[in-house]
């Protein structure tokens, strides 16, 4: 499945895997003002992430307005294998949402 | 917001809802993954102690050698701040991460799936000099540590 918004990737070493993911988001704050209108930009942040393997959920995450924009996230979960699939889902405020799987190398 | 926008974020998010719908339909994801209600008190809070008490389950965190949070001491921009917390405490149910004199200082809470260790790395924004704080709940007591930073451009305006 590609995946416009999340940059995915995992490798296992010594029986653990490490994954890394690069989410394409503004993350807009909703304090922030507009340059030329003088208006405030509205909300739009990431709130909710998930990371499963193999059907499990091996990392949930709730982000607020104040995590950076394009998330950079990196965790390490034990087992996994070269080959084997893990999915990264998220969804932000505005309703919006998207998801990625990546192989583990 | 105009029609224009509006149709192409209709658009958009009728595209994602399908990507989601997909994921759901394969048994990837349970709907109650997807719908999990966003913790709304705890992000809202404008205090370390609110934000800690809604968002991790009580206010009173004990200070943990145990707990290891690197931050660079002088990022200088505070919209992009590298974050890694870890520790060496076992059975860790979830990481938090909050800054001090954010307007709401809780920047995200990550639950921890039963393979996951307990290590995690973000970029968290920081609107002025303050002290950054990694919460680990593990036996569902609260550890934390804090460190300073110093950022010449505030991160959230």
């Amino acid at each position: 499945m590609a995946s416009k918004s999340i940059k995915l990737k995992a490798k296992a070493e010594n029986g653990e895997t490490t994954v890394k993911a690069l989410i394409k988001h503004p993350m807009e704050t909703g304090r922030r003002k507009d340059k030329e209108s003088g208006k405030l930009v509205p909300s739009q942040y990431i709130q909710e992430v998930s990371c499963s393997y193999q059907g499990e959920a091996v990392m949930t995450a709730e982000w607020g307005p104040t995590i950076a924009k394009n998330p950079f996230l990196s965790f390490t979960f034990t087992g996994g294998a070269a080959g084997e699939e893990i999915e990264m889902s998220w969804k932000d405020n505005t309703g919006d949402s998207d998801s990625a799987s990546a192989i583990i190398t | 917001m105009n029609t224009n926008m509006k149709r192409r974020l209709f658009l958009k998010a009728s595209l994602a809802a399908g990507t989601v719908g997909m994921a759901v339909g394969a048994g990837l994801l349970t709907p109650r993954t997807v719908l999990a209600a966003w913790n709304e008190a705890a992000f809202k809070a404008d205090t370390l102690a609110a934000a800690l008490k809604e968002g991790m389950g009580s206010d009173a965190a004990t200070d943990s050698a145990e707990v290891t949070l690197e931050v660079p001491p002088n990022p200088e921009n505070g919209a992009v701040v590298p974050v890694a917390v870890s520790t060496t405490l076992s059975g860790v149910q979830s990481i938090g991460i909050l800054v001090e004199k954010n307007p709401s200082p809780l920047c995200g809470v990550f639950t921890l799936g039963k393979r996951m260790k307990p290590q995690v790395s973000i970029r968290v924004k920081v609107s002025e000099s303050a002290d950054i704080i990694a919460v680990v709940k593990a036996g569902d007591k609260l550890y934390s540590a804090r460190t300073p930073v110093k950022v010449t451009i505030g991160g959230c305006g």
